[in-house]
Formats: structure tokens, C-alpha cells, sequence
């Protein structure tokens, strides 16, 4: 079973590796000049492209080359920054990461108690406004967001930075704020609706009856059912970390931060394609192995399963 | 009889005031799509000498943008761009789910495991990253965009009606219709499709809502739309170098896309709450 898992994981991983790399090959215009980029075409540098892409071997020779050379960590050459792949990454990587962590942790914090609250009283005000926040966080577009809160806060309430990445350390956190908040409200919303969803399933739940007819305190009844609760919110990881990628991009672009969600959306606009098809690998990577994270976590939550897998494998 | 009565007498009660005046929104909203370039049929007309005016200046009641261009004509012209290709990708994706959903939940067998397989494959890539690499890259237009986003929104209805009608196949009148030997077709689109149709429309709905937003995201990110479109999502890129001088530029836009997704998202909660009792009284 989880052997299964783990196989069917690498085989999807497989076909999109395949995938995005007939991206070098599916974009429009001369395969050379678009791997040229800016630099001038004579002779001596076409040469020089089809010998660093092998572009003289069959294309399954390519493919392999390729991979092999992903494997290795050697991901390519920017054509639009002039360095290899890994640099450019790894000079991003930190502030998107950070940035989806200030993002995480503020959403987490507000999102699973309303959620949970709106559950134990269904109906309530709680509820109520829970359920219109996490429909006006779902309708409301990352980027429309994050416009309002820039103009907000560089026209009346100039107290936070609302353009780039600073320098360093406690000035970058500074500039991460508001782009955190406006990824935050997105990510609330579905957080809410997955934890009530998954709270109210689990106060039915016969196990719960059972323990308030013990006598068990209402306080000990409802962390038991928050336990139960949290396989489902757990699996709903995938639909957080989709809407994630997506609103790192937005969000980045509106506040012009330096991270990965603008070198994609630069390298895009560019036609830089090593730079592309390393990201997109990277986040289907992050998705697959996090997928797989979620689906382990099951088994610490639900000593049921662990059983159940037992006897399938 | 008693017991169903005040179900039946509730059900026919109106909606609640939320849904009213989200339904209103959505009509108007349709409203400008049909109507908006005959309302304003000069609504990318530029003018250069009337570059970014104020809300209410000369005669502009929500001012103008950077070309001179009225900032409420190009609103209301902007729906049409905004709003058509979210509808169609809804109703795309739902065909493409109940088509291939009947087939992997009725036949199983090797045609479930390689639909499996294949809405695994779309799911493991996000939305927005995939639209954003592709279009971007291929250099698709808005047509290839919908296209696109009509795949990737597939999976989560070909899940849906394949949960849907493997339920119903085990069902008794399902295998009675199986011993009258009628044929699969008839069985899978006469027969089962009715029955999950509730939650097929419901999720139309709220897809809707969603590719109004992933939409929308791509052409503020420049994916789908062309540079100077009456398009909601685009007008909000075009006009972000002159917020501070007409917020209103920016702000009109982004409300509407808000406000819409919200109605849509209302109404399609309380579709889908009328379906499932509808289903429970049957």
C-alpha cells in the first residue's frame, strides 16, 4: 500500500519530467535562438548551445542527458540572469519561504479556532461570520487583496513597507508583512471551511456521544474530536499548498518582492525556459512529497489505520 | 404525508435575502455581458488629453485611466472578457466530467484506471502554475487560456460524478434496468446521470466562482488577455501605475470580480442545499 504510494508518486513525477521538458520544445520560434536568448548568434555560439544541450543526440538522448543532469543538481543556465539555475533559485528561495511561512503560521492561528468554534456552535454569530469571511476570502482574488492593503498602507497608514524586499534580516520581515497577511486570508478561508467541515463530521460522530454520556467535560470531548478532525484538514494539505503556489506568484508580483513567484513569472515572460522548467519541477516535487507527508501523517493520527495498511501491504 | 409537508411548505418559501440580492447581482452582471458594448460602444475610444482624470472630473464618473479611457464604460465593457471565460470553462470542465466520470464509475475495469491516472497526473500540477507556464511560454491567447484552465478544472468534477454514479450502480433499479438489457448508454445517460445531477450543477457553480478568480489572476499576471483589454483582471494591471491618481481605476475592477464571485458562491451554496433536500424528500 504505501510501497504503492510511494511508486505511483514517482511515475507521476516521471510523466511531467517528460512533460516539461517537451516545454523546450513545444515553445514557439527557433529552438537555438530561444536558448541564445540575448546573446549574439554567430557560428561559434550556435555551436557552443547545440553541444551544452546536446541538441545533435536523439531526443530521448536528451531527455536522459537532462535528467541525469536534474539528478545531479545541475539544472542549467539562466539566459536572462546569466547564471546557473541553482544560484538564482537559491538567491530567491528564502524569501518565498518565509513569506509563505509568516503566511502559514497567521493563518493556522486564526483560521483552525473559528473553525472549530463555528463547528461547537453551529449557527451561532461565530459561525455566521466565519462562513462569510471564508466565502470573501475565496471570492476575493490574492491580487485584489493586496492591492488594497498597498494602497491602504502607502496612502493612509505609512507604516509598513509596501514595495520589494528590503535588506536583510528584521527589514526583509518588515517587508514580508503585508504580502503574508494577503496570502493569509486566501489560505484562511479554506482552512476554515476544511476544519468546521471536518469538526462538525466528527461531533456526530458516535465516539463523542459516548464520551459526553460519560460524563467526560465538554472541553475534553471537543479536543478528542479535534483530533479526529485533523486527518481530513491534514489531507486537505494539497488544496492549501495549490492555492499557495498560485498566490505566492500574485502575491509577490503586486508587492514586487524578489522571490520565486517573480522569477517564474519573469522567466515566463522571457522565455528564460531552464529557469521555468526547474521551478515547475521544484514545486511538483514540494506538492508529490508533501502529498506523501500528509498521507504519513494519517497513520500517526489514526491508529486505525496503521492496522488496515498492515493487512493490505 | 404529514411528516413531508413542512419540508415541501419551506422549499417553496423564498430564499434568503443574501441569495436575492446575489441572484440580482448575477443579473445585472449578465446584464453587461450581453448588453455592455451596446451601452458603451465606444468604450476603449482614447483620448489623450483627458489622461487620467479623477472620479466625477469632466463629465467621468468614475474617472479615466492612463489613455483617457472612462473608467465605468470600460468596467461595464470589461464583463463580458471577465466573465465569459469562467462560465465556459465551468460548463467544459462539467461536460468533461460527466463524460469521463459515467464512464470510469459505470465501467471500471482498466477505462476507471486510466482516467484515475490521468486526473492524478492534472491534480499533481497547480492550476495557476500550469496556466501561468503554458500560456506564458506557448504565448497562448484568451481561447487557448480557457482551453487550458477547462483542463486542469476537470479533475475535481471527473472525481465527483465518478463517486456519484459508482453509489448509484450498486443500486436496485439500476440492475433492474441492467436485466431489461438496456444498453450501457442508456443505462450511464438516462438512468444514473438524473441522479447525480445535483451535484454535478453544484459543482458547476462554485467552479464558476473559482475559475472567475484563476481567471481574473491570469490576466492581471498578463496570461490570456492582451495589454490594454476591457478585462477586469487586465484593467487592474494596466491601471496599477496610476492608483493614486484614480484608485478608482484599480479599485471598480477588483470590486466587481469580488462582489460577483461572491454572489456566485452564495447561490451556488444554496443550490446545492435545495438539491440535497430534494434528494433526501425522494
Amino acid at each position: 500500500m504505501l510501497a504503492a504510494r510511494v511508486l505511483g508518486t514517482l511515475a507521476v513525477l516521471l510523466v511531467l519530467s517528460i512533460v516539461i521538458f517537451a516545454m523546450m520544445y513545444m515553445a514557439p520560434g527557433d529552438l537555438v535562438k530561444n536558448l541564445l536568448g540575448n546573446r549574439a548568434s554567430n557560428p561559434d555560439t550556435i555551436a557552443a548551445i547545440r553541444a551544452q544541450y546536446h541538441l545533435d543526440e536523439p531526443v530521448v538522448t536528451q531527455y536522459l542527458l537532462w535528467l541525469k543532469g536534474l539528478l545531479t543538481g545541475d539544472l542549467g543556465e539562466s539566459i536572462r540572469l546569466q547564471v546557473p539555475v541553482t544560484e538564482a533559485i537559491g538567491a530567491r528561495v528564502g524569501i518565498t519561504a518565509a513569506m509563505c511561512a509568516i503566511a502559514f503560521a497567521m493563518s493556522v492561528v486564526v483560521a483552525v479556532p473559528l473553525g472549530v468554534i463555528s463547528a461547537v456552535r453551529a449557527g451561532g454569530w461565530t459561525d455566521r461570520i466565519g462562513n462569510a469571511l471564508s466565502v470573501l476570502g475565496l471570492s476575493a482574488p490574492t491580487f485584489a487583496v493586496g492591492l488594497l492593503l498597498l494602497y491602504v498602507f502607502a496612502y493612509y497608514l505609512p507604516i509598513l513597507p509596501v514595495y520589494g524586499g528590503g535588506d536583510g534580516g528584521l527589514d526583509t520581515l518588515r517587508h514580508l508583512i503585508l504580502p503574508g497577511i494577503t496570502l493569509a486570508l486566501g489560505l484562511g478561508a479554506i482552512l476554515v471551511k476544511l476544519t468546521r467541515t471536518a469538526m462538525l463530521r466528527e461531533l456526530e460522530a458516535d465516539y463523542v456521544t459516548f464520551a459526553r454520556a460519560r460524563g467526560l467535560s465538554e472541553r475534553t470531548v471537543r479536543n478528542l474530536a479535534l483530533r479526529g478532525a485533523a486527518i481530513p484538514v491534514v489531507t486537505g494539505a494539497s488544496l492549501v499548498l495549490t492555492f499557495l503556489v498560485g498566490g505566492t506568484v500574485l502575491a509577490e508580483t503586486t508587492f514586487s518582492l524578489p522571490g520565486l513567484g517573480t522569477l517564474l513569472e519573469d522567466s515566463v515572460l522571457f522565455k528564460d525556459i531552464a529557469v521555468v522548467q526547474a521551478l515547475t519541477l521544484l514545486v511538483a516535487v514540494v506538492i508529490a512529497v508533501i502529498a506523501l507527508l500528509a498521507d504519513l501523517a494519517y497513520l500517526l493520527l489514526d491508529p486505525r489505520l496503521r492496522d488496515r495498511i498492515g493487512v493490505d501491504s | 404525508m404529514t411528516a413531508v409537508a413542512p419540508t415541501r411548505a419551506r422549499s417553496r418559501r423564498l430564499p434568503p435575502a443574501s441569495v436575492l440580492v446575489s441572484l440580482a447581482v448575477l443579473a445585472l452582471a449578465l446584464l453587461a455581458v450581453v448588453l455592455g458594448r451596446f451601452l458603451f460602444p465606444d468604450a476603449m475610444h482614447q483620448d489623450i488629453l483627458s489622461s487620467t482624470l479623477a472620479p466625477g472630473e469632466d463629465g467621468h464618473l468614475l474617472g479615466t485611466d492612463e489613455l483617457g479611457r472612462d473608467v465605468l464604460a470600460m468596467s461595464v465593457a470589461g464583463a463580458a472578457s471577465a466573465l465569459v471565460g469562467p462560465i465556459i470553462i465551468a460548463v467544459g470542465s462539467m461536460v468533461l466530467g460527466v463524460i469521463l466520470g459515467t464512464l470510469a464509475g459505470y465501467e471500471r475495469g482498466w477505462l476507471d484506471s486510466v482516467i484515475g491516472r490521468w486526473t492524478d497526473l492534472l491534480l499533481a500540477l497547480p492550476v495557476l502554475l500550469a496556466a501561468i507556464v503554458v500560456g506564458g511560454v506557448l504565448g497562448g491567447g484568451y481561447w487557448v487560456t480557457v482551453g487550458l484552465l477547462i483542463l486542469l478544472f476537470s479533475p475535481s468534477d471527473i472525481r465527483i460524478v465518478r463517486a456519484g454514479v459508482m453509489e448509484q450502480s450498486a443500486r436496485p433499479y439500476i440492475e433492474a434496468a441492467q436485466m431489461l438489457s438496456l444498453s450501457r448508454w442508456r443505462v450511464m445517460f438516462r438512468h444514473i446521470l438524473p441522479n447525480v445531477a445535483s451535484l454535478v450543477i453544484t459543482n458547476m457553480m462554485l467552479n464558476v466562482a473559482f475559475a472567475l478568480v484563476a481567471f481574473s489572476s491570469l490576466s492581471f499576471l498578463g496570461v490570456g488577455v492582451a495589454a490594454g483589454t476591457a478585462d477586469w483582471g487586465r484593467q487592474l494591471t494596466d491601471n496599477r501605475a496610476i492608483m493614486f491618481d484614480n484608485p478608482a481605476a484599480v479599485f471598480v475592477p477588483a470590486a466587481l470580480i469580488v462582489v460577483v464571485a461572491v454572489a456566485v458562491n452564495l447561490v451556488g451554496d444554496w443550490i446545492g442545499q435545495r438539491l440535497s433536500q430534494v434528494g433526501e424528500e425522494a
